[in-house]
């Protein structure tokens, strides 16, 4: 299977049908929103190396992958991300302050998911999908037309949980999307090591409706985003993208890739890197006006200020605040250990 | 009089008769009804839609089962034996037990997963364990350990009808037997799921126990009422949380304690139970609180189980050494 690609790194249109409906405002806010979720990333980066966040695992060179998948669904659908998808939660409108609370360490889940429609980030990688297979079951149960999204790597990929929940979704027709962002790495395993038969033939075999497709090509990911959502939609059963991508920074800011990566590949990536390839196509069309391009800019730097501002100015949660939300019905023994630990804190003399 | 396994179907029966969202979900639930029968008929009537026959998968049925609960039903699963529950391990600690800390009280996941638990009736390997103290070492689960027709029915409605994940541990060995359940919810003999349960008065040592030993230290309370010794017996029904103050009232009374559980001691709740008695007690014992469990070993082959399992004798002999410390 060859990856679908409707945009080639020098940033011409592919000879494809599903290049034909492309236009300026499509490109413009693709653009717009890789743009952004780079700028985030790059801030939250600095922030971590400046001791404001404890870790930050960035998602530079996966803009393309989020973007293109997040924006092809209906805002009635629902997501449930991994760990690395910040590109797709700031086009849910997920804000700076709910993104990184998590990674300050202020608290664990960051934000409302039933306000986004975006789960929190889980973690303990693959445990999500079976999640969102049983969501769907639930959306089709409901008699809705909704399609439940979840991103996974190729990491995750391995983990039983996953191949648990890629079977579970056929046998129950249930309306799924797993969207596996193939970066390449998982911490210092190469794909090599992940799988031998690559995961669109596997996916394929469990009888989901698989494509394989170009990653860093954002209209193409949004196209094949889009065609699996009808099908998935319409009934015909879950579905597994496949895109081709690649973490260009570590697996965290606790990692150093030079260990395990060469330059040269690097390099490599670099050339392919999705948002340049867009802003050749805007470029090269006269889609990017000075308006847009300065506005743009203005826009980005906005964010990074704001970004600043809101990490330095997440207060530290009250000790009380681990006795939360433990059960929904608090237990009379964690009550007697929480007023316990109030009692001990108040007897020290300030 | 329903058998424990009836009881349970009951329960079952009675969540999705009142509840829409009440699912039933696991191996071989629907079409066979279980292996233990404890689901027999539900999906004949309530339908394949809400009595799911699940791929064989334990991950799989609680992760599914997570995710239905996040939209709004209530799952119960059931997962065959105490021995498979591993696999959904990851699901049921990181996951199940988190999700509502994790997400700040945003996520509630009111799921219910049945686990037959316990030896005694002469099964192959991974089949007899007494996994509880995993569960209930691990914050945000309820953990459920019902002896009787009676509790196992009541503590499943109360279960399924409330918003916390529930591990319910069912005695296997005790399926088939026989005892009264109460009819509605006002029944004196209906008590909130987390308390703990005085089932036989004694002033002269309380057992402590759970699940499949309650009948055994029942048994050993009436022998020993023969050479009058009067041992008091409770059933702490649920072992997350555990009823402390029942449990310290009794023994600051008798002054004396065994905690019987079928569980290895070593790292077992017996542990938890024997430090929280010395620590709420002390000035009360008469003598150190004795555990009687099974042994630091995998469950042996099944005509070993005798030997392994607590039974009267081997309480008896806890009770002489601590009544005549």
């Amino acid at each position: 299977m060859t990856p679908l690609q409707l945009l080639t790194p020098d940033g011409e249109l592919a000879d494809d049908p599903a290049a034909a409906t492309v236009d300026g405002d499509l490109c413009r806010g693709l653009y717009r929103d890789m743009v952004l979720a780079r700028r985030l990333d790059a801030e939250a980066y600095h922030l971590q190396r400046q001791g404001e966040l404890g870790l930050w695992l960035q998602s530079w060179g996966q803009e393309a992958a989020q973007v293109g998948s997040i924006r092809a669904l209906r805002d009635t659908d629902w997501v449930f991300p991994s760990y690395r998808d910040h590109a797709a939660a700031m086009c849910r409108g997920i804000g700076p302050e709910e993104l990184l609370a998590q990674w300050r360490g202020v608290r664990q889940g960051g934000w409302d998911p039933a306000r986004y429609r975006f789960h929190i980030y889980t973690l303990v990688l693959a445990a999500q999908l079976p999640h969102a297979v049983g969501y769907a079951m639930g959306a089709r149960l409901d008699g809705t037309d909704e399609v439940v999204m979840t991103y996974f790597g190729d990491g995750s990929s391995s983990e039983g949980e996953a191949n648990e929940a890629f079977n579970w979704a056929v046998t129950r027709c249930a309306p799924v999307l797993f969207f596996c962002q193939n970066n390449q790495w998982a911490i210092s395993t190469p794909t090599t090591a992940q799988f031998g038969a690559p995961l669109h033939q596997r996916a394929a075999g469990f009888g989901l409706a698989t494509q394989l497709v170009d990653g860093n090509d954002v209209l193409a990911v949004h196209a094949a985003t889009a065609r699996a959502l009808d099908g998935v939609r319409s009934g015909e059963g879950p579905a597994l993208i496949e895109a081709v991508t690649y973490r260009m920074a570590g697996h965290s800011t606790s990692d150093d890739p030079r260990r395990y990566r060469s330059d040269a590949e690097l390099d490599h990536w670099r050339a392919l890197d999705p948002v340049d390839r867009l802003r050749r196509l805007l470029d090269d069309r006269g889609w990017a006006d000075e308006e847009f391009t300065g506005g743009l800019e203005a826009e980005a730097e906005e964010l990074a200020a704001e970004v600043r501002r809101v990490c330095r100015a997440l207060p530290d949660p009250e000790p009380d605040a681990m006795f939360e939300h433990v059960l929904a019905r608090e237990t009379a023994s964690l009550a007697g250990e929480r007023a316990a630990y109030a009692a001990y804190s108040a007897s020290f003399v300030d | 009089m329903l058998t424990l396994s009836q009881a349970i179907n009951r329960a079952l029966r009675h969540g999705l008769e009142s509840d829409p969202g009440v699912m039933v979900m696991g191996q071989d639930v629907g079409l066979s009804g279980g292996v233990f029968r404890v689901t027999d008929g539900l999906q004949k009537d309530f339908g394949a839609d809400r009595v799911i026959d699940t791929p064989l998968a334990e991950a799989g049925i609680v992760g599914t089962a997570i995710g239905l609960a996040m939209r709004g039903y209530r799952p119960v699963c059931e997962i065959q034996f105490d021995g498979f529950v591993y696999p959904a391990f990851n699901q049921i600690t990181s996951q199940l037990a988190k999700l509502h800390a994790r997400s700040g009280g945003r996520i509630t996941v009111p799921v219910v997963i049945r686990v037959p638990v316990s030896g005694g009736i002469g099964a192959v390997e991974h089949h007899s364990e007494s996994n509880e103290a995993y569960f209930a070492h691990t914050a945000g689960l309820r953990v459920m350990a019902p002896a009787t027709p009676q509790d196992a029915h009541w503590m499943l409605r109360q279960a399924i009808a409330g918003d916390d994940p529930v591990i319910f541990f069912e005695p296997k060995c005790r399926y088939w037997s026989k005892g009264e359940v109460a009819e509605n919810p006002d029944d004196p003999l209906v008590l909130p799921a987390d308390a703990a349960r005085t089932v036989r008065d004694g002033t002269d040592l309380t057992l402590l126990t759970w699940g499949s030993m309650v009948e055994t230290c029942l048994s050993a309370a009436g022998a020993a009422a023969e050479e009058d010794r009067s041992l008091e017996v409770i059933d702490l029904r649920s072992l997350s949380p555990v009823d402390t103050d029942t449990l310290v009232a009794s023994v600051r009374r008798t002054g004396r304690a065994v905690v019987v559980h079928e569980a290895p001691t070593f790292g077992g709740l017996g542990g938890e139970i024997a430090a929280v008695l010395g620590e709420r007690c002390f000035t009360k014992l008469e003598a150190p609180v004795t555990r009687v469990g099974g042994f630091n070993v995998p469950y042996p082959a099944a005509r070993l189980e005798e030997h392994y399992r607590p039974d009267l004798d081997r309480v008896l002999d806890a009770v002489d050494r601590t009544l005549d410390f």
